[in-house]
């Protein structure tokens, strides 16, 4: 299962933000790797082209502080599964994830960077 | 003459100068463009009202065409489309209508559909015609709205007083964009300064012509005063806070008919700004 994190400028901790993370970590079979995100700059819409993005990298799970309903709408969409991160370290948050201690996403806010 | 009345903050007078200036006009036109809580009729009383929608364009697709290459994707800026499980889909609220998308499809598998966004309200109060623009609940942007609305008086030779909506954004670009002389309601406070450069930045950045009055004052805000010396900011009046007319106008009559002074207020402002009549 290939798991999708939003990273920090340091790849190692969970950004706060989904849409413009710099960097997304992706963890499957105990490999990992860091991408761009190619939003992070996006004049609007980023949640949504992020989203497509984690989509296109076949992603099946995001751990994330947040996440806004335009996004969710691409994940629905896609059966992408959201759940919420704990603590800040990438890292762990997959162990967490695995082991089954985190929980699903379930408030997801009103999108504010898709307007211009 | 094109006359924009706008401010910052909201609150601080637009409305009540917009309405009553026009009131003072008398042949005129009103053009509400608050789209998203329009007032201006609560003082002009229109009669005759008609009513317009206003439709925006939106991106549908013919699955059977769809060939997937993704070129819409890619090319909409505003990230408004996206391509899951085969199927392309579009956020409504995100897409600024640019058609590009129909255009480099390939395949010729987008349409546009007019989806409403609003509608306009078309009436008059004796020879001012009166103009109000109102967005749908929920829908993010007024631009469309603001842009028919002003569409609708486009012929007009008289004057046209444009209210605006409050702030500095997107929607009072559109207001202001062809306005010869915009009129800037500042309250004489720290935060009313505030806003007030603001809106004062976004009007000469556009090259307009601006004057300012001075609402609700009670003593003079000195930064706001030399602001306006320093760049050469004529403050065409300083309309006193006064409870009675402030009741005047909750009751939603015009002070140009209730109030004999502040009527020759108008009148000034008017004859100063050079459209018309004193």
């Amino acid at each position: 299962m290939k798991i999708a994190i939003p990273l920090d400028e340091n790849k190692k901790d969970v950004c706060v933000t989904f849409g413009r993370a710099p960097y997304f970590l992706f963890a499957q079979d105990g490999k990992q790797e860091i991408l761009e995100n190619p939003a992070a700059q996006a004049q609007g819409g980023a949640g949504i082209k992020a989203a497509q993005f984690l989509v296109d990298q076949d992603a099946e799970v995001l751990l994330t502080v947040r996440c806004g309903q335009n996004a969710n709408e691409v994940f629905q969409a896609a059966g992408l599964k959201v759940y919420q991160t704990q603590g800040t370290d990438a890292l762990e948050n997959v162990s967490a994830f695995t082991e089954g201690k985190l929980a699903e996403l379930t408030h997801f806010h009103a999108g504010f960077q898709g307007i211009q | 003459m094109r006359l924009a009345v706008l401010s910052g903050k909201g609150g601080a007078g637009k409305t009540l100068l917009a309405v009553n200036l026009a009131a003072a006009a008398g042949r005129a036109a009103y053009v509400d463009c608050d789209v998203e809580e329009p007032n201006g009729r609560l003082f002009l009383k229109p009669e005759d009202v008609s009513t317009q929608p206003v439709h925006t364009l939106l991106p549908a697709f013919d699955q059977e065409k769809c060939n997937g290459c993704r070129k819409c994707v890619d090319f909409c800026r505003f990230n408004a489309l996206i391509y899951i499980r085969q199927t392309p889909k579009v956020f409504s609220e995100v897409c600024h209508s640019c058609g590009g998308c129909q255009l480099v499809c390939p395949t010729g598998a987008i349409r546009e559909e007019p989806r409403s966004v609003g509608h306009l309200e078309l009436g008059h109060r004796g020879d001012l015609q009166v103009v109000t623009g109102i967005l749908d609940p929920g829908e993010a942007s007024g631009v469309p709205v603001i842009s028919a609305a002003l569409e609708s008086v486009r012929d007009f030779d008289g004057l046209t007083v444009v209210d605006c909506p409050p702030g500095s954004a997107c929607s009072v670009m559109e207001s202001v964009q062809e306005a010869d002389y915009c009129l800037l309601v500042a309250e004489p406070t720290a935060f009313g300064f505030h806003n007030f450069r603001m809106v004062y930045e976004l009007c000469s950045l556009l090259g307009k012509n601006c004057g300012v009055v001075i609402n609700k004052m009670d003593a003079p805000y000195e930064p706001l005063e030399v602001f306006c010396r320093e760049h050469d900011l004529p403050i065409l009046a300083r309309i006193p806070y006064d409870p009675h007319a402030a009741a005047l106008a909750a009751q939603g009559q015009l002070l140009y008919e209730a109030d004999a002074g502040m009527a020759q207020q108008f009148r000034q402002i008017l004859a100063e700004i050079g459209g018309v009549r004193q």
